[in-house]
């Protein structure tokens, strides 16, 4: 295993090097263009009138306009195709037909040429008021489960000296894309065009379709320069961009639909709370003997990705840790809330946060350091996980823990700050890398390389939304072909033009789609019989390379049963949190924070260490300071003046140590590396609160938290 | 109305209320200058308005009379920061990274972690954990 520090210098090929990014000058100039920044002749502005209720019926709709007043008015009556925005379960409608099911919900959109007028316009919308479920713990009505079971747990509590139970609750939490939600829809040729802000082409253009009832050649979906996702983009831009179509395609004019940030935190989704509570047996020495644990997830009021959500929470439910006789049972349920959905992650830090929690609670029951305690059930390679996969050699957790406690001194400053206001505490986690299971074989992406007369074009389904991943693949690519990186261009995600790549989530941009990518490199290369690409452009003409993704060998996981490799591999990191303590304030302030991971290979180093950076801050505002307020079923703090995210001045310095340990079936050894960073953050800050004596076992760790539990403990 | 946008002279007919930001977005299609939340706490719209960062989304154009404001088209795209934030992954989404650099500007050269931390604490980045950002300045 090597350590490479943010700033390594090229060895030999662009990969492993940090080269400019591609898209850098252009962000940095202020030339990229983002939605809101694109218009066209005749465009006129939409909005989307929402439910101010959590549940309910319409009874009657007034408007304050009447025909003559050039406003465009869409309701459900007026859908060409299904009222349904096509996900898991169709059950999501683009606009409500009667009844509501939570706050926000679209029920009719406006569009007029006047942008104050249109703001000004007054839609009063009588209910009938029915009893809203609000508390999840209170639902009945269940999405999806989930059951994983190996070995005997009987036999594993029998077994334990010690069982320890503990309860844990996360909230939800805001994407807070900088860029707010937005789309233009415009007909064109029997068709539409949707260009915005998102992260899945694809899943768009299968919503439209659904829509509009229209075919596949008359949808067209064009990704702008998208100012963050992190899977707040992932599902609710199809809802989004049906809007606007459906606006375009009654007023046949280009219509702009962009939310304020006001109306982008109250209606689209986030992050799913979880209740997860524990139950572990241990032996005196440490060995864990047993694990159960339940997750209980509020889905929100209609389905979106949640039982994809709760899968991958209950796979790392149970941490990096090894255990022969496991259960985790999960269920996610329907509340009349806002829908919650896709957030980086994607279910691991909420189960990670009570692993990591408790583990530091099972060490204080058996009066042993919280790190002995680690070292002796960590996952090591050749190791089953919980659903029976085993570890490749690449499983690096005693590497991360150790780095990390060498890193930072970790047992001598622990004992140290004993007794002031200064704590420290760590988390060890992991994440897999790409779709669970099937999911890669099942979405059967496809990548192209095409010649050019200037070199080769990349064609990926897949976007940029910051992570870096244009240059990335390009790295990969001119690397395999022996080629300039400005030789390599990449096509606008387009999807008349590219192909499907599948969505841009789950940490598998570069692992997956960059593994194609490189498969279609050595392919040309072949058929480049030693020309440069220009030179077989100019001789032969149009060469395109088209390559799907190919299952690793040993991914065998049974999605029914939840045995087997539940993905190709896993990164690893360990988090190191050093908080200061204000006892008057009850504030919790992040000082240090160490994080080394290991993600297989660091395919451009600074990118990797941006993503781990930036994960990493997203994990500190998740810790202590996002705390979404829900009253009545809505955000009641839907403003970035009371959901604070970290300033500049919240966010610890962060001090990132990357480790490589390649991945045999990753690009040049690549893994996923995207969501890992933001598992660890929480954990380790509150068990550093932990090491100042206060019992925090609920995120946010809002100062009003830590007083109640501070004085609990005095 | 008159006032000096990135050296140039401006005069333009606004309701003395309409935001700065929409005037240079949409009047003078300056769509560098980027909204995030319209209510001055992400710093997305930050320009220059005699030398000072502010956010141009809650200033009223009548505030700017006979100001001279500068916005990131102003640099150039060539300037030592804007090179800097693309070298050092100063910039991801991208949609921060005007204001960032606007923001940026009045600190001087080679401004300490401290000044820089202190002078950003107005502009949010969700990409970036800030660190790279403050490489890029401290490169610049």
């Amino acid at each position: 295993m090597s350590t490479q520090s943010p700033s390594v210098a090229a060895n030999g090929g662009v990969v492993g090097s940090s080269t400019p990014r591609v898209d850098g000058m252009a962000k940095a100039a202020g030339t990229a263009r983002y939605v809101d920044d694109i218009t066209f002749p005749d465009m006129i502005y939409g909005r989307t009138i929402r439910s101010t209720i959590a549940r309910g019926r319409i009874r009657n709709i007034q408007f304050d306009f009447g025909p003559d007043d050039g406003f465009v008015v869409v309701d459900y009556r007026d859908i060409p195709g299904i009222n349904v925005v096509t996900l898991i379960e169709d059950d999501q409608p683009y606009l409500v037909e009667r009844e509501v099911r939570h706050m926000a919900e679209p029920i009719l959109l406006l569009a007029h040429a006047d942008r104050e007028r249109l703001l000004a316009a007054q839609v009063t919308i009588d209910y009938e008021v029915d009893e809203a479920v609000l508390d999840a713990s209170l639902s009945t009505d269940v999405m999806d489960t989930v059951h994983i079971e190996r070995g005997d747990i009987d036999a594993g509590f029998a077994e334990a000296d010690v069982i320890v139970e503990g309860e844990y609750t996360t909230g939800h939490q805001e994407q807070l894309y900088i860029e707010p939600n937005g789309m233009i829809a415009m007909c064109a040729d029997n068709g539409i065009t949707v260009i915005g802000s998102l992260q899945c082409p694809f899943y768009m253009d299968r919503a439209l379709r659904a829509v509009l009832g229209l075919s596949r050649d008359k949808v067209r979906v064009i990704q702008a320069e998208t100012g963050g996702g992190f899977g707040g983009k992932e599902e609710y831009p199809s809802m989004i961009g049906g809007h606007a179509a459906l606006l375009a395609w009654k007023c046949r004019k280009p219509v702009k639909l962009i939310y304020d940030r006001v109306e982008d935190m109250l209606a689209t989704t986030k992050r799913h709370p979880f209740r997860i509570r524990h139950r572990t047996g241990v032996k005196r020495d440490g060995r864990i003997t047993a694990i159960d644990i339940d997750i209980l997830v509020d889905g929100g009021a209609y389905v979106t990705l949640t039982p994809v959500v709760l899968s991958r929470g209950a796979i790392h439910a149970a941490g990096p840790y090894r255990c022969d006789n496991v259960r985790v049972s999960g269920r996610a349920v329907m509340t009349n809330t806002p829908p919650n959905g896709a957030f980086r992650g994607f279910g691991a830090p909420q189960t990670l946060f009570a692993a990591e929690v408790h583990m530091e609670r099972i060490a204080e029951t058996l009066g042993m350091d919280s790190v002995t305690l680690r070292e002796v059930n960590l996952l090591l390679p050749g190791d089953a996980t919980i659903t029976g996969g085993t570890l490749g050699a690449d499983a690096s957790a005693a590497e991360v823990l150790a780095e990390a406690l060498k890193r930072t001194d970790f047992r001598t400053r622990r004992d140290a700050m004993k007794g002031t206001n200064r704590g420290i505490g760590l988390a060890l986690f992991f994440h897999g890398s790409g779709f669970t299971g099937a999911g890669e074989t099942k979405l059967a992406s496809r990548a192209a390389l095409e010649l050019t007369a200037g070199g080769v074009r990349i064609l990926s389904g897949t976007v940029e939304i910051g992570q870096g991943m244009r240059t990335v693949h390009s790295q990969i690519v001119a690397d395999v072909l022996g080629i300039p990186m400005d030789d390599v261009e990449y096509a606008e995600a387009d999807t008349l033009h590219v192909p499907d790549s599948g969505p841009t989530v789950a940490s598998r941009t570069s692992m997956v789609v960059g593994g194609i990518l490189e498969r279609c490199a050595r392919e040309l290369l072949e058929k480049l019989g030693g020309l440069s690409p220009q030179e077989y452009f100019a001789r032969n003409g149009a060469l395109t390379v088209s390559k799907h993704y190919e299952a690793p060998p040993h991914l065998d996981f049974d999605e029914k049963t939840y045995r087997g490799h539940a993905y190709g591999t896993y990164a690893w990191a360990c988090d190191v949190a050093e908080v200061e303590y204000d006892p008057d304030t009850y504030t919790v302030r992040t000082v240090n924070l160490t994080a080394v991971q290991e993600i297989g290979r660091a395919l451009h180093p600074v990118l990797a260490a941006g993503q781990i950076e930036g994960g990493t801050a997203q994990g500190v505002g998740y810790a202590l300071l996002e705390n979404v307020v829900m009253r009545d079923g809505a955000m009641a703090n839907a403003s970035l003046t009371n959901y604070i995210i970290p300033t500049t001045l919240d966010t610890p310095r962060i001090d990132t140590v990357i480790l490589e340990n390649p991945y045999a079936y990753g690009p040049f050894g690549a893994k996923g590396i995207g969501e890992l960073p933001i598992d660890g953050p929480a954990p380790a800050i509150v068990n550093a609160i932990r090491h100042l004596g206060i019992d925090i076992r609920a995120l946010p760790a809002t100062p009003e938290r830590i007083m109640e539990a501070a004085c609990a403990s005095k | 109305m008159r006032f000096k946008v990135n050296g140039s002279d401006v005069e333009i007919d606004a309701h003395p209320m309409r935001r700065l930001l929409d005037v240079l977005r949409e009047d003078l299609l300056l769509t560098g200058t980027k909204e995030g939340c319209g209510e001055g706490e992400c710093g997305a719209c930050t320009v220059l308005i005699d030398g000072a960062a502010v956010c141009a989304c809650i200033v009223p154009v009548a505030h700017a009379e006979g100001a001279e404001i500068t916005t990131i088209e102003g640099l150039g795209g060539d300037h030592p920061l804007q090179r800097s934030f693309t070298m050092c992954g100063g910039a991801q989404c991208g949609i921060c990274t005007p204001g960032m650099i606007m923001a940026a500007l009045p600190l001087g050269s080679k401004p300490s972690i401290d000044e820089i931390r202190t002078g950003l604490a107005g502009n949010l980045c969700r990409c970036t954990g800030y660190e790279a950002i403050y490489r890029a300045i401290q490169e610049a």
